[in-house]
């Protein structure tokens, strides 16, 4: 087992240096000289340029360069907000909470609804439930999540009344930031009412978020099931006696589950491309959006620090997905 | 009063009017303690039957039988619940392919200890301690850390070993084997089939015996059933059976054996196939390969004739008791 | 005496067979044919010109609303443009961002893919290493990072598109070269004095067609997709260029004033997006040899 984990990170280091080269040659790749992109409009002086020059050891070879920004992403150091001054990674960690309560929960609305939705359609192939869960979890994914946010808050903020229109909480609660999670913020603070506000805040934007997962997660639970029942091992299940329950939850799941588990992982990615349109409309405040405004404000050095750190978070994800299937699947486990 | 009787089962797929009759007002006997070998090529209904018996067909499959009997009890008018306590406990079955036909996430003692809990129940280490004896009496040495196995880990007659060891897990009084040596090495068919043999003399277990090996049969069974096209064309003793068949397609299976085609310059094969869903001929279904097919054959479809333990379904059998020999 | 026996039908004709059966697919398949007729007829098609301003008539409701006119039939915008000439028009960039995804990016990525399915070694490691970095990205975020580079425009958000989907179709494109790879039609090739070149693209790749061409259709989709994004988020096709995701990004501030605005545009994706991979799906059916009775 241990070999095993081994074997995947030394998988991983390529793939993070090459990471680095692409997050270092973005500045580099943008026209015209890094200094000029930089400065923006407002122009710089000779000296200023020099100081700056300098300053960030442009006038260094390249290849310099590189092992200076490896070296400083060792430490810790990504780099500085060219509008806030305020380290890039520091940033980071002050908003990604938000970002990961959202996913989390966007996550968990996917797999509760998706997962049984696809076990239910399998067995009951053809029927119309079945069609059903095809049809909608295939307008789920052709759906541009952008305007289904829109669509939905249209209906549930502005036509209903339900849901708030943006925002993490009531503008009428403050509350301190222990944990960055709402939620928990939420509940152990003293205002009254702080909670159910969070959680009002929370749920159309998991929805939004939640529903390609969700359309992707049933399709492919289905699928993996369907071709799961029609293995040898379930016909011995049944001719043991087995229970229909348990020949599908014990015997079928557990195989059907493994491709799912890595289609779950690899949802990782597109929860955090989701996020920045889902956050976009909901002003929900993390890093999906702070990424964005950065992009339009022209502070390239978020950017590049924003996309190295979620990178190598997806990595790192995509390696525990990767020792999960490990688990799951004594077959790999096994093998050299 | 036989173990299992059966009378014109039929299973057929697909829809009204349009339905592809798998296996065909078949009948079925099976005494406790006998050994009932069914012979047949591949498509002749052999395993379709089976899994009807066992009550493993699905939709869109559609089994009927005037008469599904099991130790007197009617297997069809039993409650889904009550048909499930008898499948694995008192009829249980072992099938063709042991490498896929265990769960590869379990470990081969969870699967076995499954199979006594389903009908017995008791603690794990009971159950345990019964696995080991089980795997003891299926011949596989050191069966302490056997169980804790994978099945990918096995193989292939190991593995039929252990389907084995959980079919007989709990004493069942008829067993069903499915093609059990069919994918297994040459060297390994004997020793399961007289591991089969053993238990089911051991346990005066009923066995059916399915193949396509007329040598297994001819050694292990006492009575013979040859189907084709999903049709029984002859039953009998086995000794009978082989010495005189009575249906052309019993005697073209034996011309076949490469041992009847000694001084021949080519091995004997019946020309054609057989028949598939779409072109089922009218009147007999061997009439466009028999040897000694006759307009009527061709019109009218055969019924069973003989007694109880010879029958035959031909209107020109061969061999008959008192004509010459063919 | 038994039954004759049929032909059996050609490729194609057991291909739409297959197909044709798959309602959803056909209802697809003419959808797309019909948008392709309004991309190819929209100047004659559409009411307005898509840029024209009625500056009597700005945020006109649809017709079937109080206020709505037979002029413009779905409304007007901000600015008073009619929207459905503008819907008409837009499908062009839509279809047209697809298009040229997808033909670039399988390509290319074909290409690459099969030359590292057959290659191996250092050069396969290389372009696949690459593919992995690509696609530790989340697509949206390497996309919009491309376009921050190259600077908004319709052209390079669909370059954005092409560079973040590449690395799918190399996958899949090395994966089916790997497979065939080791059956026995391609060992009897190169044992017969193939060349490269001819066992990579005319012995093995015909036989890896039918996953790309699903991945292809669904590929299109996603095209239309991330080029919406891109437009909502302001990268992509910059006003007044009717690109149906960019329209979305001006609507946004009407959502509590104006809903026709907001949802007309997202509707055009929904149901061309939907179009695309419901032909995808029955494309996949009717290829796969699995399913096949």
């Amino acid at each position: 087992m241990i070999a095993f984990i081994l074997r995947r990170v030394g998988m991983i280091i390529p793939t993070f240096i090459g990471i680095t080269l692409l997050t270092f040659s973005l500045i580099h790749m943008i026209p015209g000289d890094p200094i000029t992109v930089m400065a923006g409009e407002r122009g710089v002086s000779d000296v200023r340029r020099a100081e700056l020059e300098a300053q960030f050891g442009l006038d260094k070879p390249l290849y310099q360069q590189y092992l200076t920004y490896i070296g400083n992403i060792a430490q810790g150091d990504f780099g500085k907000s060219l509008i806030t001054k305020e380290p890039v990674l520091d940033e980071f960690i002050t908003l990604f909470p938000a970002t990961m309560e959202l996913s989390l929960f966007a996550a968990i609305f996917a797999i509760a609804i998706g997962l049984p939705l696809g076990i239910i359609a399998a067995v009951r192939r053809g029927s119309v439930f079945d069609h059903s869960v095809m049809t909608i979890s295939l307008t789920g994914y052709s759906m541009p999540i952008f305007w289904w946010g829109l669509l939905l808050i249209i209906l549930f903020s502005v036509i209903l009344g339900w849901t708030p229109v943006s925002g993490r909480i009531s503008a009428l609660y403050w509350v301190d930031t222990v944990t960055g999670f709402m939620l928990i913020d939420a509940w152990i603070s003293d205002e009254e009412g702080a909670f159910t506000s969070a959680v009002q805040h929370l749920i159309l934007p998991s929805i939004v978020l939640g529903t390609i997962p969700l359309a992707v997660i049933a399709r492919m639970t289905r699928s993996s099931m369907l071709e799961v029942l029609g293995e040898d091992f379930i016909r011995t299940a049944r001719a043991k006696g087995l229970s229909p329950i348990k020949v599908i939850m014990k015997h079928a799941l557990r195989n059907a589950l493994i491709p799912v588990v890595t289609v779950i992982g690899l949802q990782i990615g597109i929860l955090l491309s989701g996020a920045i349109l889902t956050e976009t409309i909901f002003a929900w405040p993390g890093i999906g959006r702070w990424l964005l405004e950065s992009i339009h404000r022209r502070d390239y050095q978020v950017v590049q620090g924003g996309i190295l750190i979620i990178a190598t978070m997806i990595i790192l994800i995509n390696l525990l997905v990767d020792v999960l299937y490990g688990v799951i699947n004594p077959r790999i486990r096994h093998a050299s | 009063m036989s173990l299992l009787e059966v009378k014109n089962l039929s299973v057929s797929f697909g829809p009204e009017g349009k339905a592809f009759k798998a296996v065909d007002r078949v009948n079925l006997t099976v005494n406790a303690g006998e050994v009932v070998g069914i012979v047949g090529e591949s498509g002749s209904g052999k395993s379709v039957s089976s899994l009807a018996i066992m009550g493993l067909i699905d939709f869109p499959g559609k089994v009927h039988a005037e008469q599904l009997h099991f130790e007197g009890q009617d297997l069809q008018a039993l409650s889904e619940k009550a048909r499930r306590q008898i499948t694995g406990d008192e009829i249980a079955m072992i099938f063709q392919e042991p490498m896929s036909s265990l769960n590869p996430c379990f470990t081969v003692g969870d699967q076995i200890m499954e199979a006594i809990e389903v009908h017995q129940g008791g603690k794990k280490k009971e159950r345990r301690a019964k696995a080991i004896e089980l795997l003891k009496q299926v011949g596989i040495p050191a069966p302490e850390s056997r169980l804790d196995a994978f099945p990918h880990q096995l193989s292939g007659g190991m593995s039929q070993r252990i389907m084995i060891a959980m079919a007989i897990a709990c004493d069942p009084k008829l067993l069903i084997a499915d093609e059990p040596t069919t994918a297994l090495d040459v060297t390994i068919q004997a020793q399961i089939i007289d591991l089969l043999l053993d238990l089911q003399k051991e346990k005066n277990m009923g066995l059916i015996l399915i193949t396509h090996d007329l040598a297994l049969v001819a050694e292990a069974a006492d009575r013979i059933i040859v189907m084709y096209a999903g049709q029984v064309v002859e039953t009998g003793p086995v000794d009978e059976l082989f010495a005189a068949p009575q249906h052309p397609y019993t005697q073209a299976l034996l011309n076949s054996l490469p041992e009847s085609s000694l001084g021949h310059r080519r091995l004997q094969a019946l020309g054609g196939v057989v028949p598939g869903a779409n072109d089922r001929p009218t009147g007999c279904l061997l009439s466009p390969r028999c040897p000694n097919a006759q307009d009527h054959c061709r019109q009218q479809e055969p019924e069973a004739t003989g007694s109880i333990e010879r029958q035959v379904k031909c209107f020109f059998p061969l061999n008959q008791p008192g004509s010459s020999a063919a | 005496m038994t039954t004759a026996t049929m032909q059996p039908p050609t490729p194609f004709r057991e291909f739409w067979g297959y197909f044709s059966q798959n309602k959803g697919a056909l209802i697809g398949f003419f959808y797309i044919l019909f948008i392709m007729f309004v991309v190819v007829f929209a100047d004659l098609i559409a009411p307005h010109h898509p840029y024209e301003q009625f500056r009597q008539s700005l945020l006109l409701p649809p017709i079937w609303l109080e206020g709505g006119s037979w002029s413009h039939i779905l409304g007007t915008d901000d600015i008073g443009r009619d929207i459905l000439s503008r819907l008409i028009h837009g499908s062009r960039y839509s279809m047209l961002a697809g298009a040229m995804v997808v033909t670039i990016s399988l390509f290319i990525g074909i290409t690459l893919g099969v030359l590292a399915g057959y290659l191996r070694g250092a050069f396969e490691t290389l372009i696949m290493r690459i593919a992995d970095v690509m696609l530790a990205v989340p697509s949206l975020l390497l996309a919009i990072a491309v376009v921050a580079v190259l600077g908004p425009s319709l052209l390079n958000a669909t370059l954005a598109i092409v560079v973040v989907s590449m690395p799918h179709y190399i996958r899949l494109a090395r994966a089916s070269t790997i497979a065939e790879m080791s059956k026995d039609y391609v060992i009897s090739s190169r044992v017969s004095g193939a060349s490269a070149f001819r066992i990579m693209f005319i012995t093995v790749l015909p036989n890896c067609l039918a996953p790309l061409i699903v991945q292809a259709t669904l590929g299109f989709s996603n095209a239309i997709l991330d080029m919406a994004a891109l437009g909502f988020v302001g990268l992509g096709a910059q006003a007044p260029i009717p690109e149906w995701g960019s329209m979305l990004a001006d609507a946004r501030q009407f959502v509590q004033s104006a809903w026709w605005v907001v949802t007309f545009p997202g509707v055009a994706i929904l149901t061309t997006v939907l179009a695309f991979n419901l032909m995808g799906d029955g494309l996949r059916d009717a290829l796969d040899p699995k399913l096949k009775q």
